[in-house]
């Protein structure tokens, strides 16, 4: 279900020179959002695009989107101030499904692919799982919300440069733990996202990827957003980011 | 309370506002923001005989007030098109505008024979895509491949036929004048400007497709000369789009000729952009005194 919203800016907070967050007071979606959505945002009368930002907390009427300055419209959005009243949809897209998680599932995000795992986190935990999380990043400047994280459960952030926390990638991590986990759902560059699924694949457990297109309308409408998708017999079809996803089984994805 | 209807080749219109080709898809996603009744018209997805996948991503790029796309047709094809979407447009009291391509002049002929004998409206000949291999640009451009394939397409079609053309050529007077000499009962104008957009950082097109369509506001002023001329030079009805966003747009497009517009790219900033562009278009009648929207059309003073 898609809300039109016009929010109003609660908090705004650097989370290193070029992440943000922005809390914003959105109950109507808030509501009806579920891990792994996103909302898009219009971002300034100059920018035509609206951008989309997963979530990654929706409580009490309050959503925190976390985001990256990448180019005018994200930079635009990053100068919101308090008081400020963004237009908001949400929450959009196929979110985690969250009966495919078992026992002990591990979430795992690459960079601005962290935050949107830190709702379905908490949600598998309230949920009754016992889940983990793997957090990769650049380098330690780079490092956010890993406090949050540790306060759901079990957490291994790992940097590209070995500058904090363990020295390597989130596959490497995963490769090593696999036996402990009963699936995996993640977040982040789709060459990230690709050796995890295999990695999963091997070891038999579902992985649940997120995946990121540019995108349109971001409602389902205009059909941008193409993921290429396993079809009958070897055909790829396309899925779109928006509506079929953001979120696929890493079996349906032709990677 | 101005009068809205407008009568578009014997077809009642209950107001000039409709949806463009290729940004509404068959109206489920918008019907979750507003009752799709409140439109004149809904121009659905352009359909082809066949299923078409479309282009590998990225399918878009943002461009200061416009977009550039090469999604290529994607659709579930005609027949798809007929038993699983038409009967859900047809709970909402607007008129179908069925888009259709080929990729000769046998399969436009074929698809719009096809789609005459469905429940639809009106028929939209999309001659101008430019996002397709074989076909689409290609028949839009040429005045003689025009008046081939639309003297093909007018013997079977038997609902009103309106001709897309492409913006992409030299003379959009001489284009249309060989559509409605072979029998086109109406004009759209304008389909998406060729374009392309590179990343600097990378080298690379940001397209799959390397060049795609260029719509939204940028392209408005162009659009809007487009039927100024088109209306100038033949005496059928014109669907005037490119870029409308607001009620001041459409009475703009109006009086350069458009009985009826189209919004499509404006939808993306805001999924309410046709019904508030209604609304505004409704307020401005009312206070510029104008009895029937259908006094604008091509009222341009010189």
């Amino acid at each position: 279900m898609s809300i039109q919203e016009l929010c109003t800016v609660r908090e705004r907070r650097a989370l290193t020179p070029t992440t943000f967050a922005l809390t914003l007071e959105a109950p109507r979606i808030c509501a009806a959002a579920q891990p792994g959505q996103f909302v898009h945002i219009t971002c300034g009368e100059g920018n035509l695009l609206r951008r989309p930002i997963s979530i990654c907390q929706a409580q009490d009427g309050l959503l925190r989107i976390v985001f990256v300055v990448k180019g005018e419209g994200t930079k635009w959005l990053s100068a919101r101030r308090e008081g400020d009243v963004l237009d908001v949809l949400g929450p959009q897209g196929h979110g985690f499904d969250m009966d495919q998680l078992g026992a002990r599932p591990v979430f795992i995000g690459g960079g601005i692919g962290v935050p949107p795992m830190l709702l379905t986190m908490r949600r598998a935990l309230e949920n009754g799982a016992q889940p983990s999380a793997i957090l990769g990043f650049r380098n330690k400047e780079a490092v956010i919300l890993e406090e949050a994280f540790r306060a759901l459960g079990t957490t291994v952030v790992a940097t590209d440069d070995g500058s904090y926390g363990v020295h390597g990638f989130v596959s490497d991590v995963l490769r090593e733990n696999i036996g402990a986990y009963t699936s995996v759902c993640c977040c982040g560059p789709k060459p990230m996202l690709r050796a995890l699924a295999a990695i999963a694949e091997e070891a038999g457990i579902p992985c649940q990827v997120s995946m990121e297109e540019r995108m349109g309308c971001g409602i389902g409408a205009c059909l941008v957003c193409a993921c290429a998708l396993k079809a009958e017999a070897g055909e790829t079809r396309y899925g779109h980011v928006c509506k079929d996803g953001p979120v696929f089984d890493s079996r349906e994805v032709a990677w | 309370m101005a009068d809205l209807r407008v009568n578009f080749c014997g077809v009642e219109l209950k107001n000039p506002v409709t949806t463009a080709s290729g940004t509404f898809g068959f109206g489920h996603e918008y019907g979750e923001f507003y009752d799709l009744g409140e439109l004149g018209g809904i121009g659905v997805k352009g359909l082809t005989p066949e299923e078409r996948l479309g282009n590998p991503a990225p399918r878009i790029a943002e461009t200061p007030m416009g977009i550039l796309n090469c999604v290529g047709l994607q659709n579930p094809g005609v027949e798809r098109f007929i038993a699983e979407q038409i009967p859900f447009l047809r709970q909402y009291d607007t008129r179908i505008i069925a888009n259709v391509s080929g990729t000769t002049v046998e399969e436009y002929a074929g698809i719009v024979e096809r789609i005459s004998d469905a429940d639809v409206d009106l028929i939209e000949m999309n001659i101008s895509c430019p996002n397709v291999k074989c076909g689409g640009l290609t028949f839009g451009t040429q005045p003689q491949m025009v008046e081939e394939v639309v003297s093909a397409a007018r013997k079977v079609a038997k609902k009103p036929l309106i001709v897309k053309l492409s913006p992409n050529v030299t003379d959009i007077a001489e284009i249309a004048r060989a559509a409605v000499s072979a029998g086109a009962d109406a004009l759209s104008l304008i389909n998406t400007l060729l374009g392309m957009r590179i990343d600097v950082e990378s080298r690379r097109p940001i397209l799959s497709n390397i060049m795609g369509g260029l719509s939204g506001p940028a392209v408005f002023p162009v659009a809007v000369r487009m039927v100024y001329q088109v209306h100038q030079a033949v005496d059928v009805p014109i669907i005037g789009m490119g870029g409308i966003r607001s009620g001041r747009d459409i009475v703009e497009m109006m009086l350069a000729g458009a009985s009826a517009v189209a919004i499509g790219t404006a939808c993306f900033a805001d999924p309410m952009a046709p019904v508030k562009a209604l609304r505004e278009l409704e307020q401005f009648l009312d206070a510029h005194g104008i009895a029937s929207v259908t006094e604008l059309t091509g009222a341009v003073q010189l």
